[in-house]
């Protein structure tokens, strides 16, 4: 069953500039997506989109097969969960306390957690293997370990596809490897994934499927090994790109490093 | 996986009830605090009087029930409104130092009862409704303000329409001071503007409960959903929130009770600002308990503070001169001690 499916979707902010242009797709459950494209191409636009923040100006948005805005405000949120690296918390909360806050869905406006939701959000520590950090304060967490907790409290929320902007942005290695770790894990669980990422070789190791993005033009779609051809990465990056292939999969890097290297 | 989950949940359970017990003990100790404050005053003698004194003398006896008995309560409220409002306020602002007289509150208030005390003869009811109505005024401007700006997220908006509204109305202020009648005027203008309950009665406790007890009420109930509203606005999106609108739900919820009680006491600083700091430091972040926490603790500090206002000197001390006072050596202990959680 297709868990999400996007059909000529345009949006824009300021009327007669769209920053997403006749956008379609259609993503199986249980699938990675990875949005791929250059900064300011509307990839976070497209999320926002998919997360039903932003309505489409044209074209329809489907979640498993059903209309994204016959959706109530409630059902959507135990539906779809978001994960954003840069979320910043203005107060020391604890990661559990933090997690809790994925609850919401399920609680009415005067509720607060209880037994059954404490359970839930454990649950979700363990499903990115961060329950040994409950007690400590999300502000004093690495880059990496915050990612997976942001993750956690997206998962609370029990949600069949998750949406991360920019997951790997800014983490090194060992966290990378960490979250690709996290993210193969709940693909096999089920959880249908699209992230967004400028950076192409992320989605050569994860994603299923590709979307690469221009100004909003959706260029290709479909498998990584599809969509990372030189020809279309440099017409979307705008530079010169050499890519290489191992073991089946592509790796991009850009043309001057090679340069770089001859002279040395 | 289940076992340990169950496991983990009831560590949870327990961590929650100890919170609750601290929440409980503030509780009882304001509850304390309250009764000894009845036996504190300048009469029959200073200080402190045994019950036997004050029953035994009618005088005494008719002072404490409709003099020192409402005093007390408005100091209670004053301090939990001013406190809960500053925890509020605090988290939809996502920023530790905002406090309740940020959105042109204080200084709409401060103008309003100028206004009234120099063209509308300065009873003291006319003094607090108009206060209390230029205290709302204060809050809409600056709110209408934010939707006008085009600079920044709604956030910075807001501030920097209650910066600019708080000028206007201090400014206002100023042409009022420097119109006053030097004799009469000018003194009761100052004396206000300095924050005080001297004068309370029951009518003032009859006039501001039904404003403050259901707000306070209501934002008790609500009080785990605000942590959803620290959160940036996709992601409180993402939680099923309308954050839009809960904000300002919220910010209604939490100003016009301020407003009210400022019309009463006057500008009393400080309070808002730095109960939510102690009660996060005592209890955590989450306002399922640095909400009530901060409503017993403000109660606690302004109970505390008027106390000595209205003991220590044979006149009056103004109470917003003390909370300043004290607030202001409290606040720059947080912040020079080692770890200052509270301040992120």
């Amino acid at each position: 069953m297709s868990a999400l499916s996007l059909s000529e979707v345009s949006f824009s902010y300021i009327p007669g500039e769209p920053v997403i242009k006749d956008v379609s797709f259609s993503l199986e459950s249980g699938r990675i997506l990875a949005l791929l494209g250059p900064n300011g191409s509307g990839k976070t636009t497209l999320l926002h989109l998919i997360l039903g923040q932003l309505s489409p100006e044209k074209g329809k948005i489907e979640i498993f097969g059903r209309e994204i805005r016959s959706y109530s405000r409630s059902e959507l949120s135990k539906i779809i969960g978001l994960a954003r690296q840069e979320e910043r918390v203005a107060f020391e909360f604890t990661v559990l306390e933090y997690v809790l806050l994925g609850r919401a869905p399920y609680l009415g406006p005067l509720e607060a957690p209880g037994s059954e939701d404490y359970k839930m959000a454990v649950q979700a520590l363990e499903r990115t293997g961060t329950l040994h950090l409950q007690d400590r304060f999300l502000t004093s967490l690495s880059g990496g370990e915050k990612q997976l907790v942001i993750i956690a409290r997206a998962l609370a929320q029990m949600p069949g596809i998750l949406l991360l902007d920019e997951p790997l942005a800014h983490l090194d290695l060992k966290n990378q490897s960490m979250l690709l770790e996290v993210l193969e894990n709940l693909r096999e669980q089920g959880v249908t994934i699209i992230f967004s990422t400028h950076d192409p070789n992320s989605t050569s190791i994860v994603a299923d499927q590709v979307l690469l993005l221009r100004k909003g033009s959706s260029l290709q779609f479909g498998p990584p090994g599809d969509v990372l051809e030189k020809e279309k990465l440099q017409s979307t990056y705008g530079v010169p790109i050499r890519v290489l292939e191992t073991e089946g999969e592509r790796y991009v890097f850009p043309e001057n490093g090679r340069r770089r290297k001859r002279v040395v | 996986m289940k076992d340990l989950a169950s496991t983990q949940s009831k560590r949870i359970e327990v961590r929650s009830r100890v919170l609750l017990g601290k929440i409980a003990l503030f509780a009882l100790f304001v509850l304390l605090c309250t009764l000894l404050s009845l036996l504190v005053g300048r009469y029959p003698a200073p200080y402190v009087q045994s019950p036997q004194a004050i029953f035994s003398d009618p005088m005494a006896l008719n002072l404490v029930v409709n003099y020192r008995l409402p005093r007390i309560l408005l100091s209670l409220l004053l301090g939990a409104t001013l406190s809960a409002s500053g925890v509020v306020l605090q988290m939809i602002f996502r920023n530790p130092l905002v406090e309740p007289g940020f959105l042109g509150v204080s200084q709409g208030a401060a103008f309003g009862a100028s206004l009234a005390i120099i063209f509308l003869g300065g009873s003291l009811l006319t003094t607090e409704i108009v206060a209390a109505l230029f205290g709302i005024l204060g809050l809409f401007l600056s709110v209408f303000l934010a939707r006008r700006l085009r600079y920044g997220g709604w956030v910075l908006r807001l501030v920097l329409a209650g910066i600019a509204v708080s000028a206007l109305f201090s400014a206002g202020v100023g042409v009022l001071k420097y119109l006053a009648d030097p004799l009469k005027q000018l003194p009761e203008i100052t004396f206000w503007l300095l924050g005080g309950l001297w004068g309370s009665d029951w009518h003032q406790v009859i006039y501001v409960v039904p404003f403050v007890l259901p707000a306070l009420f209501i934002l008790y109930l609500i009080r785990w959903r605000l942590n959803i509203l620290t959160l940036d606005e996709s992601t409180a999106f993402s939680l099923g929130v309308r954050p839009g609108k809960e904000k300002m739900l919220v910010l209604a919820l939490s100003v016009i009770p301020v407003a009210v009680m400022v019309s009463v006491a006057g500008i009393v600083g400080w309070v808002g600002l730095i109960i939510p700091h102690i009660s996060r430091k005592l209890v955590g972040a989450n306002s399922q308990f640095s909400f009530p926490a901060s409503l017993f603790l403000g109660a606690l500090f302004c109970l505390f503070c008027d106390t000595i206002a209205r003991t220590l000197l044979w006149g009056e001390i103004p109470l917003g001169i003390l909370t300043s006072l004290i607030g202001a050596f409290i606040f720059l202990l947080i912040l020079t001690r080692p770890s200052s959680r509270g301040f992120v």
